[in-house]
């Protein structure tokens, strides 16, 4: 999955984009996009023009006939190929993500309990398949039994192992992710082709790509902008009449094309895809492009604490023993429990043990006690009859209890401590007997409050979603820099919190995994569901981010707002590029018969001919000369609404009229020579 | 610094001084809240009473236009008929005809729609009856019914979010018995003591040095001249409009006019801002229209003060600049005065002939009428400019990264919608009128028409190309003034006026307030850091490209056959 090619043209999907690019003349296909729609019947009109003027007088010869006929099916041709481009981008990216999930066997379970081996093809929603030690998982599905550890690394690219489980909300598989150990049952919930994948390529590809609203607002405005072009070279002709100046058709034509934002025009879809492209590039998987536009849009941000804003596993801050305990006897209980741990938290008190204690190493023949969701303890056995267990405080204190050891009234106090200052305690017990407590504490991820000062200056207020008590929630709130936060959070109180906001009027986005999330992922405007969550989670939301990195939010918003600005700034550009137009074909068409004209021609271009040709072949190369802009999606610097208004319309705006004045004047150096 | 200069300087300072504090007066006047002309309330009781109106009754923008549309329609009924039949009605002094169907069809749509085109002179194309209860009650109604509109618009974006636009009844009997009819009053007392006459009497006779019997046409004319200003409607009572001596007798009262016509248009931008309490958003705009306004007026005086080329290569000296077609007792500077305001805002009243300026003179005038909302007609200015907002929210909301809002409504699909016609309803109205007009007088020159196309143009070429692009500019734009030295009296420049009169009336006003009412039942989205503040120079320079690059692109090739082909071709 991390073969991600950040070249924008690869030679093979360029290949495919060519060919893409001559399917899509198909008018039937080209009429969803009215600008370029009009570019292509212009060009079709040029054909008995070009033929006419073979062998007539009054329309110009059959050479400058024959470049303007070209030169406009190359302006078709380009806007086709920016948008096969994107699309071909999109599906290659998706292909990749597809190829994980290639024909595996599955072990299917009969309704009569027996196990026949199928092929994943043939898996229809609802089979029921059994997954082994070893075995790739071979669709998507959603575990019924068992509890198993998943190498999930094919899809997330994240070599740690990950556990899914039934029932709770870690209980989604992938297709093309594989079982480290353990053996799970689990059910199909997806016929083969509707995956979210699948739903996802197809809104890549054309065929059942459905315009966002934005993107019809703005073919709106351009369809009219092409109207009002439409308007001014109709009506040019009685004018040119009564100004006894013939105009030839391919001038006029060629004025059209010019004239109508047939850079936007030809960029919009390409644009549109790219976005959703951006989106997959950081695996996340949208179910339609409008939640990738409402994205840019949120004002509210939920965010879960922990992986989000604290590094997702606590780390050990500070040991305390039990009154009768010595320290390093505590210590050395703590290490030698810890030493085949490999959990982060197990690490950390290495890592703190060692910094002030010389580390002990297990004795020969020690076993090693994983954690498991039963007993939520972990510890070890040596030969020496040592029995060290840490753990939850009630499991622990269970275990004392049981062996009819007491547990220390200042133990139970530290860990009650310890849990209202937003750490967790780990009780330790040696031989059934308290040691004392490790602390765990929350380790706020480094630069987050550096990122959610620049979601502030995007005009987007985050929120903290956490199980911690209002102090402690607080506390971590203060000093990651979140601006607001719900502590001891259920799950309502984030719908209520979801709700509260949109009443007044903002957009709220959220990420979550869980079945009992799934109400709230619906109702945000835009709810990202984890690629581990529950599938009924997945429904809900409006996008699965595969690697169920929370932090994913903050990158898919400026993903939206990317997406937005490219088309504002591509528009402008555009239109901006029409003063220069103007200039160059308005003296070219009336120069005959006007001399006086001649004052507007002020690029000084060569001839009439040489100053159209030279607007149109301007008008066509700067589609190409824009795809890559157009497929990155222009910068988004959050620097406030109107200074980041004044940065773009210096560059697209003031940019747009110069630009085409000095690349007219140009061409029309080396066209000139020809006409 | 000449007195010329001072003149218009000082013109300009007191349409200021006026319009600040009347456009605080109308935002709490509209908003109904207690304010000196109350004492006025039981004439509009009574008003409301005698039309069985309820004006607390709430309107949703569908209603609202209802309202406005059926009144609207019925006064064009009324003054059709009217019209036809003037001659055998009373308070015809002066045995004037009745008007044919076609010029009656014309002139009712112009006055109804507070453009006043004119294809009749007001001497001997009408009596003292139609002058006074159809076009001057029109004066009033048709302004009121603009004002009415902006305040519709206004009210959607007081509240957060609301259905009720307000009353168009309560807004519209308002605007006349507080704001239209008072200001009037004032002006006619001023043009009254001034000269201008002020009664029944049929026309007057004198006998010149030259012994020659002169008819001097007269009326109750002060009155109408007043209102014709304040209205922003422009139509004279006299044909030569306010370069009559009698509609505009002296300086003074040259002042008065040109100042009563901008101070309702200024007003009605600040009580915008007001109205909805966001005042430095009316400053801005005011900011943007008045550097526009700026912009137009300062070549035009100069093009005006540098004289005729053509005359300077003959070796003539021209000190006061060019006096062709200009009233001496004004001069070039207060003349280009004048043409800057009447043109920029939609009165259409002249002081001077339009024909008879510079050719880029002409193209100023032409810029501005097309742009049609640098301060623009009253109450309409602020609708029109209010479209041009829409497109500017828009483009400039995709550049910042969200999807654009107007005032804490989201702008989509419906109001673009919207937005997008009326920008392409001027260039559709102005160069198809034109288009027609200039292929049949291509075409068919010596047609066997009534008037035939041959004695259209007094100029033709790239002149009489101006006079038609004019013709049709100034009837969408309700403005009202004449390139003059077409002959426009027939059936043809009557209907198909006609016809660009009413749709660049009703559309531009149905429209914004159709997108006001849209936006205002949406949701309202409060304000964060990444929200485009409207009420910034940033944006203000965005809605002025938008203006500029618009009306641009839409006429650069008809102004480059006319008064730009015109331009050069004198220089040459």
């Amino acid at each position: 999955m991390k073969t991600q090619s950040n070249k924008l043209f690869e030679p093979a999907l360029v290949q495919t984009a060519l060919k893409e690019s001559f399917i899509k003349l198909d008018p039937r296909m080209m009429i969803r996009n009215p600008v370029m729609f009009t570019v292509e019947i212009g060009t079709l009109v040029m054909i008995p023009v070009m033929i006419y003027s073979y062998s007539h007088q009054g329309q110009g010869s059959f050479a400058y006939n024959f470049a303007i006929f070209f030169i406009l099916f190359l302006t078709v041709l380009f806007a086709n190929f920016a948008e096969a481009i994107a699309e071909a981008r999109g599906k290659a990216q998706a292909d990749s993500l597809r190829k994980t999930r290639e024909e595996t066997p599955a072990k299917v379970v009969m309704p009569d309990g027996s196990i026949v081996t199928k092929s994943s093809s043939d898996l229809r929603k609802g089979d029921v398949f059994v997954c082994e030690t070893g075995d790739t998982i071979p669709t998507d599905g959603e575990i019924i039994e068992g509890i198993a550890t998943i190498d999930e690394s094919a899809i997330t690219g994240e070599s740690a192992p990950v556990i899914r489980e039934a029932g709770g909300d870690k209980s989604s598989v992938t297709g093309g992710t594989k079982v480290l150990s353990d053996e799970v049952r689990v059910i199909v919930t997806t016929e083969p082709g509707e995956s979210f994948l699948d739903k996802m390529i197809a809104l890549v590809e054309g065929a059942s790509r459905q315009k966002t609203p934005n993107e019809i607002a703005l073919t709106i405005l351009l369809a009219s902008f092409t109207l009002v072009f439409i308007i001014v070279c109709i009506t040019l002709k009685p004018f040119a009449d009564y100004a006894n100046t013939p105009i030839t058709i391919a001038a006029l034509i060629s004025l059209f094309v010019c004239l109508i934002p047939t850079t936007i025009g030809g960029l919009l879809s390409a644009i549109g895809i790219a976005g959703m492209d951006r989106a997959l590039r950081a695996n996340v998987i949208t179910k339609s492009g409008k939640a990738v536009e409402t994205a840019g849009d949120i004002d509210v941000l939920l965010l879960d604490k922990t992986g989000t804003i604290t590094i997702g596993n606590r780390k050990a801050t500070q040991f305390w023993p039990a009154k009768a305990v010595s320290p390093d006897d505590l210590i050395t209980a703590c290490v030698l429990s810890s030493l085949a741990d490999e959990t982060p938290e197990g690490k950390s008190i290495i890592e703190l043990a060692s910094a002030h204690f010389k580390l002990p190493t297990a004795p020969a023949g020690s076993e090693f006690v994983k954690f498991t969701a039963e007993t939520r303890s972990s510890g070890i056995d040596t030969p020496q009859g040592l029995r060290i267990r840490k753990g939850a405080f009630d499991s622990i204190r269970n275990i004392a209890l049981k062996a009819g050891n007491p547990f220390p009234e200042e133990v139970e106090e530290r860990v009650k401590e310890i849990s209202s200052n937003g750490g967790t305690p780990l009780v330790v017990s040696q031989n059934e007997v308290i040691l004392g407590v490790i602390q765990l504490q929350d380790i706020i991820k480094t630069g987050i409050a550096e990122r959610f000062e620049r979601l502030r200056k995007m005009g987007i207020k985050t929120v903290m979603v956490t199980g911690d008590n209002p102090l402690t929630a607080k506390f971590i709130a203060e000093k990651a820099g979140v601006d607001d936060f719900i502590a001891e959070a259920k799950p309502e109180d984030k719908m209520n919190y979801i709700k509260a906001e949109q009443n007044a009027g903002k957009l709220v986005a959220m990420m979550g995994d869980g079945t009992n999330d799934a109400p709230a992922l619906a109702q945000a405007d835009v709810g990202v569901a984890m690629n581990s969550g529950t599938q009924a989670a997945k429904e809900a939301g409006n996008m699965v981010d595969l690697d169920n990195d929370p932090t994913k939010l903050i990158e898919i918003v400026e993903i939206g707002k990317q997406l937005l600005i490219t088309r504002g700034t591509l528009t402008t550009f555009s239109i901006a590029n029409d003063v220069a137009k103007y200039f160059a074909i308005v003296p070219a068409l009336f120069i005959a018969s006007i001399p006086a004209l001649q004052s507007i021609n002020i690029m000084h271009l060569h001839s009439p001919e040489s100053a159209i040709l030279s607007a149109v072949i301007f008008n066509a190369i700067i589609i190409p000369m824009l795809i890559p802009l157009a497929l990155r999606g222009v910068e988004y610097k959050p620097i406030g609404a109107s200074a980041l208004l004044r940065t773009n319309l210096l560059y697209y705006g003031v940019g747009g009229v110069i630009a085409p004045f000095i690349g007219i004047k140009l061409i029309d150096m080396v066209v000139g020579l020809m006409f | 610094m000449n007195t010329e200069l001072l003149g218009i300087i000082a013109s300009f300072v007191v349409t200021l001084l006026i319009a600040i504090p009347l456009g605080k007066y109308l935002a709490k006047m509209y908003a109904g809240e207690k304010i000196w002309t109350d004492f006025l309330k039981p004439i509009e009781t009574g008003i409301y009473k005698l039309s069985g109106i309820n004006p607390k009754e709430p309107m949703n923008w569908k209603q609202f236009l209802k309202a406005m549309m059926t009144i609207n329609i019925l006064w064009l009924v009324y003054g059709f008929f009217v019209l036809i039949y003037q001659d055998k009605l009373p308070l015809n002094p002066d045995g004037n005809p009745g008007q044919s169907a076609d010029l009656a069809f014309n002139t009712i749509i112009s006055f109804v729609v507070n453009c006043n085109l004119q294809h009749y002179s007001g001497e001997t194309g009408a009596t003292y009856l139609t002058q006074h209860f159809i076009f001057m009650f029109l004066h009033f109604t048709s302004a009121a019914t603009g004002m009415a509109c902006a305040v519709a618009v206004f009210k959607a974006f007081k509240d957060k979010t609301t259905t009720d636009l307000g009353n168009f009844w309560e807004f519209f009997v308002k605007s006349i018995t507080r704001v239209l009819l008072p200001l009037s009053i004032v002006v006619a007392v001023i043009l009254t003591f001034n000269g201008t006459p002020s009664s029944y009497a049929g026309k007057d006779k004198f006998i010149s040095l030259q012994g020659d019997t002169v008819n001097v046409s007269r009326g109750p004319a002060a009155a109408f001249i007043a209102i014709k200003h304040v209205g922003t409607n422009g139509g004279g009572w006299f044909g030569a409009n306010s370069a009559h001596p009698l509609e505009n007798p002296n300086y003074l009262t040259n002042m008065v006019e040109v100042i009563a016509q901008v101070i309702l248009p200024v007003a009605m931008v600040l009580a915008f801002g007001y109205y909805i309490r966001r005042k430095k958003l009316a400053w801005i705009i005011f900011g943007v229209m008045t550097i526009g306004v700026f912009m137009l007026m300062i070549p035009t005086i100069t093009s005006e003060l540098a004289g005729n080329p053509l005359i300077a290569k003959m070796g003539v000296s021209q000190i006061t600049g060019a006096m062709e077609g200009k009233e001496v007792r004004f001069g070039p500077t207060a003349t280009a005065y004048w043409s800057t305001m009447t043109t920029v805002i939609s009165t259409g009243s002249v002081n001077g002939m339009h024909d008879s300026t510079m050719a880029l003179t002409g193209l100023w005038q032409l810029l501005a009428m097309m742009i049609n909302s640098l301060y623009g007609g009253c109450g309409v200015g602020v609708l029109n400019y209010f479209i041009y907002l829409i497109i500017a929210v828009f483009i400039s909301g995709l550049m910042v990264g969200r999807t654009p809002e107007f005032l804490g409504h989201k702008v989509e699909a419906r109001e673009v919608k919207i937005a997008a016609i009326i920008t392409l309803l001027s260039p559709f109205l102005i160069l198809a009128g034109t288009a027609i007009s200039t292929y049949v007088f291509t075409n068919h020159l010596g047609g066997d028409w009534a008037v035939k196309p041959s004695t259209w143009l007094n100029n033709p070429g790239h002149h009489g190309f101006s006079e038609m692009l004019y013709e049709y500019t100034s009837s969408n734009a309700n403005n009202g003034s004449g390139f003059e030295g077409l002959g426009d009296g027939n059936i043809f420049w009557n209907v198909t006026t006609g016809i660009v009169l009413i749709l660049g009336r009703f559309l531009p006003i149905i429209g914004p307030v159709a997108i006001a009412g849209l936006l205002a039942q949406k949701k309202y989205i409060p304000e964060s850091a990444g929200t485009l503040k409207i009420d910034t120079k940033t944006f203000g320079l965005m809605t002025f490209a938008v203006i500029l690059v618009l009306n641009a692109l839409s006429y650069f090739p008809a102004l480059a056959l006319g008064p730009l082909a015109e331009y050069f071709s004198m220089l040459k």
